[in-house]
């Protein structure tokens, strides 16, 4: 780290700061909305609700719930009546820059799970790559872990850096901001901010190591995958775990990670839409086959599914990296409490009768 | 809850005729219950019943028919059972219930306005109507009543609609009451436009994820829901707030004189969405028009499920 990029923006430069970036872009920032805190762009007068974990993550800045991927029409040929031409037009997002602050590190990390899938490789994604690509993560180190937070066991931490661009570290009454990207960099500098200085730093370091013991302890998760994969064909086991689940969406759509997806037609006459649309494993009509059969047709399969995903077969493709980022939204929200840790150190622990 | 003990030793005598018996036990943290499928005496151990223990069990059952179930209900939870019977969605035969007098009930989302971030909370008890919450910053003492969540203080219950077995600790009071339903009266006195953009923010928020759904105990079509069929195409895919309203109202239409007003789709809305209300809305008109409520008498038969010739409150031949 170079000295001189660590900055400090004191407590009551945020919002400063915040309408400052909000005159070159769109600036999604945690906000109340009923009793829930969602990601909302800032407008003049909007209040930053930083103390609670937001209640979504910042996952449809770059992934939207709805993506319309063309548009079509049909234009029928007034000589032959039997004849129609098909016209589409490209719907790609713009270019605009979005800064997302305020969200949690394990809320940024979770697009490093999407990133292998979307935007490497053979196959690009060019909606998303242009979201990403335009989107800038200001993270906000935690102080205090919450019951359901565990991100220590999969590779994060309060303080985490991966998918930030900046990292806000809590201290002597305001934060130390630590650009970890070029664009973060250029994101700090709007701000004006003097240097951190040195006991500033120390303080700030002192409280993010402080907010990781208060973490309970990780266990050790290398056999995870292949545990799974054993268990993939014990439906007694994946029956006694997803007995209290109801099959509802809240986990999946709340998962910084998930990124499974539908795409469908919405029309109306001779125009329409191509949409793609968040998918989750939860629901019965995820993998219903045209012919009518369903390959995960009870909510066991459809819950081994998701722990399976996360736990097993996305770290076999993608160099053991689990596809979680531990922020517990799964557990908090879920109207059940089904807890994905119990069923992972379940799996683990479980041994033939 | 005094009974806890003599409840458990009920339900290990009854288990071997049971193929399971859904209750609570203690869940991920301190302040969060979670349902618990008994199979096992040792399973039987940790069953608790406090105010914390939050969810109307009686959803599951449906799934379960053709089991021999065994369920824990409070009074109110009771009322959903009964109603389940009435449209024969499960089999008394197969029912045990075992019924105990409701502790009161902690609304998570009121409990977290007092005292901050509900995972930060290290210990919570309660003493009567006093509830104790410890976080690592403070030690908070707050008033039972304060945190009932809307449905406890706009019916009181009693008694069970049914039970096999009955288990009242003889110093609790019924906690739950009959209080005008102000949130319903609110919304009843705003202008169509004003009452529009408080439905349109609040559902702008909600992620279609159908918790309310999957969570309601009356919500039988399962796995062929309107919501989601392509074929035939009722809601679009898409996530505007016109799919999310109308998802709600065809759900309040489909519930209306059946809904038991659990309230389990207003605490299951992770977007903490005041759904309840709609609900109970159509359930008041039902009650207007028909004089019924819904789950109180199994034998009596929802209005909307027959029809008579001519409706006694429907004055249709004097318009």
């Amino acid at each position: 780290m170079v000295m001189g990029d660590l900055k400090f923006c004191p407590k009551e430069g945020l919002s400063r700061w915040v309408e400052e970036l909000s005159r070159e872009h769109t600036v999604l920032v945690p906000q109340q909305a009923g009793d829930a805190v969602e990601f909302l762009p800032f407008a003049e007068g909007s209040e930053l609700s930083l103390d609670r974990q937001p209640t979504a993550p910042p996952k449809k800045s770059v992934f939207p719930q709805t993506e319309t991927l063309m548009r079509f029409e049909y234009q029928k040929d007034p000589e032959h009546p039997d004849r129609q031409t098909l016209q589409i037009k490209e719907t790609l997002p713009g270019k605009e820059k979005t800064v997302i602050l305020g969200c949690r590190p394990c809320g940024a990390r979770g697009f490093s799970v999407f990133d292998p899938v979307f935007g490497q490789g053979e196959y690009l994604d060019p909606y998303y790559q242009a979201r990403r690509e335009h989107t800038v993560f200001v993270s906000l180190a935690c102080r205090h872990p919450e019951n359901t937070c565990f991100c220590n066991w999969v590779g994060g931490g309060p303080a985490d850096s991966a998918g930030s661009d900046v990292l806000m570290l809590p201290a002597g009454g305001g934060y130390v901001l630590r650009p970890v990207t070029d664009q973060g960099r250029q994101i700090v500098e709007v701000g004006g901010f003097e240097d951190a200085s040195p006991e500033q730093q120390t303080e700030a370091d002192r409280l993010a190591e402080e907010a990781a013991e208060n973490l309970s302890p990780a266990p050790e998760l290398e056999e995870v995958p292949d545990k799974l994969f054993e268990l993939f064909e014990n439906l007694d086991f994946w029956e006694l775990m997803a007995a209290k689940c109801i099959s509802c969406g809240a986990c999946t759509y709340l998962c910084p990670t998930c990124y499974c997806f539908n795409i469908s037609d919405e029309y109306s006459g001779l125009q329409g839409k191509r949409i793609r649309t968040w998918d989750n494993c939860m629901s019965n009509l995820f993998t219903h086959e045209a012919s009518g059969h369903n390959p995960r047709p009870t909510k066991a399969q459809r819950l081994r599914n998701r722990v399976g995903h996360k736990f097993s077969y996305y770290p076999k493709l993608h160099e053991q990296v689990f596809a979680c980022c531990g922020c517990g939204r799964c557990i908090k929200s879920c109207p059940m409490s089904v807890d994905i840790r119990e069923i992972v150190l379940s799996a683990k622990e479980y041994a033939d009768e | 809850m005094k009974y806890v003990a003599e409840l458990k030793a009920k339900i290990r005598e009854k288990l071997p005729e049971l193929d399971v018996v859904i209750g609570w036990k203690q869940g991920f943290d301190p302040v969060h219950a979670s349902p618990a499928f008994m199979t096992t005496p040792e399973e039987i151990e940790q069953l608790v019943v406090n105010p914390l223990c939050v969810q109307n069990l009686a959803t599951y059952l449906p799934g379960l028919k053709g089991k021999k179930v065994g369920i824990v209900a409070r009074e109110c939870d009771t009322r959903s059972i009964g109603e389940l019977l009435q449209e024969s969605l499960i089999e008394r035969e197969e029912l045990t219930v075992f019924s105990v007098k409701c502790p009161g009930a902690v609304d998570l989302v009121k409990l977290r306005q007092q005292v901050g971030d509900l995972g930060r909370v290290r210990s919570i008890s309660f003493d009567g109507p006093r509830v104790t919450v410890e976080t690592p910053d403070e030690s908070s003492s707050l008033d039972l009543g304060e945190l009932l969540p809307g449905k406890c203080r706009v019916m009181a219950y009693d008694e069970p609609v049914l039970a096999d077995f009955r288990f009242v600790d003889p110093d609790q009071d019924t906690v739950c009451r009959e209080e005008a339903d102000t949130d319903l009266v609110a919304l009843e006195q705003m202008d169509l436009d004003e009452r529009f953009a408080y439905w349109r923010g609040h559902l702008d928020r909600c992620i279609r994820c159908y918790a309310c759904r999957n969570v309601c105990p009356m919500c039988v079509c399962q796995d062929q829901c309107i919501a989601d069929t392509r074929d035939p195409h009722w809601l679009s895919a898409e996530t505007d707030v016109r799919q999310k309203w109308m998802f709600q109202l065809i759900h309040a239409m489909h519930l209306a004189g059946r809904c038991t007003e659990c309230g389990e789709c207003e605490r299951a809305c992770p977007m903490d969405i005041p759904i309840l209300t709609i609900r109970r809305k159509l359930n008041r008109e039902i009650h207007e028009l028909f004089g019924y409520t819904s789950g109180m008498d199994v034998d009596a038969v929802p209005p909307l499920l027959t029809f008579q010739p001519e409706e006694k409150s429907i004055t249709e031949r004097e318009w």
